[in-house]
């Protein structure tokens, strides 16, 4: 059994945050990453980020200076290839490691797993050559073409951004499809796309793939203001891979497992542990950041983890006297990154949430 | 006409499964996993767990925020049992 003060799960923007806030304190910390490599989703990022500290560097780029941070902290121990797989009431972490179980006794947890992407049911959804965006995308990071010809469904940021990735590393985008009558994404970002000739259809949705044995081809739908399909309205697309991107979960099984309070919320997509405003769930201890706590951005992301990090380092007696000006710093910067109208949508979130825990969420 | 599409990748369950479940009298997701399986693969329902909620939502006309979610347990990925074992015997041992 291996004892810890500060146990994290997760080595994504939010987990490094925290690790590195919490071990800036004083405390002892363990990243647990079921990926060979840190950094989660940041690491697949070549776009270029808004907010304010980071504005202008690429994911990838942020990624790099946060694996920098965590090296300079010798207090803070990196298990990769280490996946979690239990929470239990005795307050022991379960781990797959090194070909091992291993047990972990933990004084606090911080659980920052992100989200996972969500699926489609249509026709030929099993066909090879359906990928989710985000997994198109990782290939691409790794050096492998996906794909000669795809179309992307969903033009979200997610569905925008991958889409001009997969055209820059040589993949053709034959389509961009979107159920809503609107573009969801930045406009930025879209009209990237349309500069490159590549069409964007709103209003529209992916009807069947076919092919035999793979994605051959794909036929869309136009909808109407019901959702409705209109007649005659098929069209045939061409193509060897169907991208998805549309939306994600958040991946909080283990939040289930450690027994926190949970409650499925559109606007924070899905089912999320109720935080506090040190970004505690309801079992003493045991926080959330990130994604998993709600879906938003890894700038929103590492002021999460960074919030969560100050506070259960607090907690166990580290800098006591400058915790709460640290903790109002992260959500005074926080409230800023969420003032824009394109954060409506997460501010609706934070106060359902606020309202289902009966006290304030930051 | 049949609707083969897949909804749990995992364990081949289809659309049209998933309603027989549904109008068999299965109004939760962990009813229609341990009628069906869908959900209890490799993948523990990631993949399935909303297109089915999406499915009880509109049958029941209700909002997908009041589905009821499954009940979850550890491991929440596959481990061999092998693993476990060792574990187990390692246990054992420090406890004689
Ligand atoms: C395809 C895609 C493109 C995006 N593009 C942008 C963008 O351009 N700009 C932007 O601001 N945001 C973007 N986002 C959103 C942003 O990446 C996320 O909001 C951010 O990464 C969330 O950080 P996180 O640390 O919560 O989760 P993640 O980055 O997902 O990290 C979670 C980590 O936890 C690990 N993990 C999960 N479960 C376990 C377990 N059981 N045991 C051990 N480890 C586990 C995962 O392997 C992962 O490394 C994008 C997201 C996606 C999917």
């Amino acid at each position: 059994m291996k004892d810890i003060e500060v146990l994290i799960i997760g080595g994504g923007p939010a987990g490094l945050c925290a690790a590195s806030a919490a071990a800036s304190m004083g405390a002892k910390v363990l990243i647990c990453e079921r990926n060979q490599d840190l950094g989660g989703q940041l690491m697949i990022q070549t776009g270029k980020f808004f907010g304010n500290k980071h504005a202008g560097m690429r994911g990838f780029q942020i990624g790099a200076e946060l694996l920098q941070e965590i090296a300079a902290y010798p207090q803070i121990e990196v298990w990769t290839g280490a996946t979690v797989l239990g929470i239990y009431e005795d307050g022991v972490v379960t781990c797959l490691y090194q070909g091992e179980h291993q047990k972990i006794k933990p004084a606090k947890i911080i659980i920052a797993t992100g989200a996972s992407e969500n699926f489609l049911s249509f026709p030929g959804n099993d066909l090879p050559g359906v990928y989710a965006a985000g997994a198109a995308e990782t290939l691409v990071h790794a050096g492998v073409k996906p794909a000669e010809r795809v179309l992307m469904v969903g033009a979200g940021n997610i569905g925008l951004t991958v889409s001009y990735q997969l055209k820059q590393s040589g993949v053709d985008v034959a389509a961009v499809i979107e159920v809503m009558p609107q573009i969801g994404g930045y406009l930025v970002h879209a009209s990237k796309l349309q500069r490159c000739g590549i069409p964007i259809k709103t209003s529209m949705t992916i009807a069947e793939a076919y092919g035999n044995g793979k994605v051959e081809g794909a036929k869309i739908v136009k909808l109407d203001e019901n959702r409705q399909v209109i007649p005659g309205s098929e069209e045939d697309i061409v193509c060897d891979a169907i991208c998805l991107s549309v939306g994600l979960s958040p991946l909080a099984e283990l939040c289930w497992l450690a027994g926190c309070k949970m409650a499925c919320i559109r606007e924070l997509g899905g089912c999320v542990p109720l935080v506090d405003q040190t970004m505690e769930t309801t079992v003493s201890g045991v926080y959330a950041a990130g994604d998993v706590s709600g879906l938003e951005e890894a700038t929103t992301a590492m002021l999460e983890g960074r919030l969560a990090g100050i506070s259960a380092a607090a907690a166990l007696g580290y800098k006591v006297d400058q915790a709460a000006e640290m903790q109002e710093a992260c959500r005074r910067e926080l409230k800023t990154l969420r003032s824009g109208p394109m954060s409506e949508k997460i501010r609706h979130g934070l106060e359902k949430m606020a309202a289902k825990r009966g006290a304030v969420v930051c | 006409m049949a609707d083969q599409t897949i909804v749990c990748r995992c364990e081949d369950v289809t659309r049209e499964d998933i309603l027989a479940a549904i109008n068999a009298g299965c109004r939760t997701l962990d009813e229609i996993k341990r009628v069906t399986r869908a959900g209890m693969g490799p993948c523990q329902g990631r993949t399935c767990r909303n297109l089915i909620a999406q499915e009880l939502a509109k049958i029941y006309g209700i909002s997908v925020e009041d589905v009821l979610m499954p009940t979850f347990r550890a491991p929440v990925e596959p481990v061999k049992v092998g693993v476990l074992a060792q574990a187990y015997q390692e246990e054992e041992g420090e406890n004689k």
